[in-house]
């Protein structure tokens, strides 16, 4: 084979595989995306069951009921709209009543969210950053969200 | 008096790397070999200040001096001395401390060790160097000042965030710095050939080490995070696709492909453009990853950062330093000169197909990790691309590139025999062969997937080890014989050797404990039992404990087999952490050969009943162990005598950096 031969064998085999890639990160951009929304989205939208989709807001205070074999159910709120979930597993650590969470699931027919999967990624300041953007939109954004955990300052915080 | 001191000391070092960033360069047009020969000195007192920099913050975590707001933020008097040292760097500026530690670090060693280097490339390296130096001595001054005192001292301080209260941490972040900053070398000696416009084989002599060095680090930081995660989040995930992981694995993965690229540019002098490219991506990567994990445009752990001035003064690092050298890249790239042919079945050609799916996989995590980011900055719509996506994309890309693997080594430079290869390798496709049908046999039926997945793994190592039986011809020759040629052996053959091994391991370890592994999840009262794969727990119930700053409520359980035998205790708890008023899961483990018994506690229910998590993890293990004789294999071929020994020279020269360089 002559050099300019080699060149395109390879440049040829570089772009097949770079098609491949392509290709597949196409079709999994179809399948495999899940879109994050508040409850007032859920309202807004449409948004169908059997739909998979990420639910954000704060567990609103005094909705959390625990049943048998771990079954949870509590409301999501963000201060416009609440959607009930259902989820049956262990909380994750960082799960409190009136506190940021994201879960993932899809609506059944009747309107409750069955969570298949409750984030437990937190940053410090107790409230995933979504849930935060969100509440900000609703307009129910505390500034002292963010400085919950913390114990009294001695002078000079941030 | 000792933050001042640090503070101090930081700046001098920024004075330092803006000398040691222009003086050398001028030096190398001008051919002042005065100015050049700046360069080193600089870059060793400029790491001798950042030294005391760094040991003046420590000095205030260890004494914990809460005068500092720092130290006042991120450290509490009552934890154990290893977590407050450990807290320096478990916070934003500690961790841009360690970074500009590691850089410096690495200046120096290059200074001292350099002394084989062509004295332009030296000076001119050393000086890019000084231009990330620099560059994050300004950002830490500025924005992330370490060493901010608080008016009136608060008695104690707010401690370290309890997830990070664990003996991983003290080992994952430097090495993966070591990892990431340890690119920056190839990086700076990249840019240096550019600007000096000449390259050659020689050049990727020097530059590997570093590159290999720095990749060993990478690996064992990659795969420490992962098992921290594994068992300090509680729900028995080794690998998540979360950005803050894909952004150390994208470096990985362009390191790794760097690393192959290097040899053939070593060997053949093929490929210099390309590697060039690939020792300014992985780097870059190496940029974008502090980038995404420090900027706090990512929610995690990680994300220490929430001061937008930062992310923008990252960013403007990002782009300064990547666009810069891409358009240097561009520039200058055509006016390297190419190297030797070769035919592409050949040990190039396998080395190109290495290089052409590393990437591409690499490609395909770095859209899946910064598309939803994009996405939302465009659209704000918010999007999560989880593990479905990166399983369908960088899996299929992966799979070919582990089957070609033990082929690599098989075929010969410029023009291979692939039919020989093949025949060589008839053995080891053979046991792979066999053991899937096993697999599948074993498991009735069911998902082609898995077994498939051992076979590669079984080829992979199998590949490995002909390829050291071919080049011993154990087979062929005498015993004797064989054990002389194997100690003749040059080291980086069994580097490779040992390394392939290690990822066919690895992938033993990730298809057997995702295809077999079993979950329980069980509401529990004192007395009752749960059963998973061949074991049974008993839970005798909780009591309190107290730890240094925390207080454990510890679930105790009793590990028997199925048929009665007594296997031991195990002790999960819950921890609670009143600085914070934060609580962890504290997993309990328990080996069986290289699986694992896994379980975690749920906060007590009010009717008195624990909910639990039990996993079972067959072969877990060897994932880590993998990486770990990845490890290994990397050092024995960083001990190769060709790499200590570095370019040719005359005898009475190359003395010093055979001692230097061990």
């Amino acid at each position: 084979m002559t050099r300019k031969q080699r060149r395109l064998v390879l440049i040829g085999g570089s772009l097949a595989v770079l098609a491949v890639a392509v290709a597949l990160m196409l079709s999994a951009f179809r399948d495999s995306i899940v879109f994050f929304n508040s409850p007032s989205d859920v309202a807004e939208k449409h948004i169908g069951p059997g739909t998979r989709i990420r639910l954000g807001g704060l567990v609103k205070s005094g909705s959390l009921e625990r049943g048998d074999d771990l079954k949870v159910r509590f409301e999501v709120t963000d201060g416009n709209h609440e959607i009930a979930v259902a989820y049956q597993g262990v909380l994750p650590d960082l799960f409190r009543e009136g506190q940021g969470v994201v879960a993932e699931g899809t609506l059944d027919p009747s309107g409750v969210f069955a969570a298949d999967t409750i984030l437990a990624k937190h940053d410090e300041t107790y409230m995933p950053k979504e849930v935060a953007d969100a509440l900000k939109k609703s307009g129910h954004w505390k500034d002292d969200y963010a400085q919950r955990p913390a114990l009294p300052v001695g002078g000079g915080g941030k | 008096m000792i933050p001042e001191l640090g503070h101090y000391a930081l700046m001098l070092a920024l004075g330092l790397a803006l000398i040691q960033s222009t003086m050398p360069i001028i030096g190398a047009r001008s051919g002042d070999a005065t100015l050049m020969g700046m360069a080193a000195p600089a870059a060793l007192t400029q790491f001798v200040f950042v030294a005391i920099a760094f040991a003046a913050l420590a000095v205030s975590y260890v004494t914990s001096d809460f005068s500092v707001l720092n130290v006042y933020e991120n450290s509490n008097s009552a934890m154990p001395l290893l977590y407050r040292l450990t807290s320096v760097w478990g916070n934003h500026e500690g961790s841009m401390m360690l970074w500009v530690f590691i850089l410096t670090l690495f200046g120096a060693l290059v200074a001292t060790f350099g002394s084989n280097l062509p004295v332009t490339l030296k000076a001119i390296a050393l000086a890019v160097q000084a231009w990330i130096a620099a560059a994050f001595h300004l950002f830490i001054l500025t924005t992330s000042n370490p060493f901010a005192r608080i008016a009136d001292a608060p008695f104690e301080g707010r401690d370290l965030n309890p997830v990070l209260q664990d003996p991983g941490l003290a080992f994952h972040p430097p090495l993966l710095y070591l990892g990431y900053v340890g690119f920056s070398i190839a990086f700076s000696f990249a840019i240096a050939a550019l600007i000096e416009g000449r390259i050659d084989a020689a050049w990727a002599r020097w530059v590997r080490p570093w590159v290999l060095g720095a990749w060993m680090c990478l690996t064992l930081g990659i795969a420490g995070g992962s098992y921290w995660a594994y068992y300090e989040l509680g729900w028995g995930g080794f690998w998540f696709w979360d950005p803050v992981e894909n952004a150390s694995l994208m470096p990985w993965l362009a390191g790794t492909a760097l690393l192959h690229s290097a040899v053939v540019m070593e060997k053949r002098g093929a490929l210099k453009v390309w590697t060039i490219l690939l020792a300014i991506l992985a780097f870059s990567l190496s940029l974008i990853g502090t980038f995404l994990v420090r900027s706090g445009v990512l929610t995690s752990v990680h994300a220490f950062a929430t001061d937008p001035r930062r992310g923008i003064f990252i960013l403007a690092i990002l782009v300064a330093f990547i666009g810069g050298a891409l358009a240097l890249f561009a520039w200058r790239a055509p006016l390297l000169k190419q190297g030797g042919l070769f035919a592409p079945v050949s040990r190039e050609g396998a080395l190109v197909f290495n290089n052409l799916f590393l990437t591409s996989a690499c490609a395909t995590v770095f859209i899946g990790t910064l598309y939803p980011l994009a996405l939302e900055a465009l659209t704000g719509d918010k999007i999560s691309v989880g593990p479905p996506f990166f399983n369908a994309t960088f899996g299929p890309l992966f799979v070919p590139l582990l089957l070609a693997m033990p082929f690599g080594p098989l075929l010969g430079w410029k023009r291979g025999d692939l039919l020989g290869a093949a025949q060589r390798l008839s053995a080891a496709a053979l046991l792979a062969a066999v053991v899937a049908a096993g697999a599948f046999a074993l498991q009735h039926g069911g998902p082609v997937l898995a077994p498939f997945g051992i076979g590669v793994a079984i080829f992979v190592m199998a590949g490995a080890v002909t390829d050291i039986v071919e080049r011993t011809m154990i087979l062929r020759v005498p015993f004797g014989a064989a054990l002389r040629r194997a100690a003749g052996l040059p080291r980086s053959a069994w580097g490779t050797a040992v390394a392939h091994f290690g990822i066919g391991v690895t992938l033993m370890g990730l298809v057997v404990v995702t295809a077999w592994g079993a979950e329980r999840i069980a509401a529990l009262r004192p007395g009752e039992t749960v059963d998973i794969a061949n074991y049974r727990l008993t839970f005798e119930g909780v009591f309190g404990r107290n730890g240094p700053n925390y207080h454990d409520v510890v679930g105790r359980f009793i590990v028997r087999r199925t048929n009665g035998d007594l296997l031991g205790i195990m002790e999960p708890s819950r921890r609670t952490f009143p600085a914070r008023a934060m609580a962890t899961t504290e997993a309990a483990l328990m080996r069986r050969g290289v699986s694992q018994i896994y379980l975690s506690l749920g906060d007590p229910n009010p009717d008195g009943t624990v909910p639990v998590r039990l996993y079972y993890k067959p072969r877990v293990l060897l994932i880590w162990l993998g990486a770990v004789i990845m490890f290994v294999g990397g050092g024995l071929s960083l001990s190769d005598r060709r790499l200590r020994i570095g370019a040719p020279r005359p005898a009475r020269k190359i003395r010093p950096a055979l001692q230097a360089a061990e």
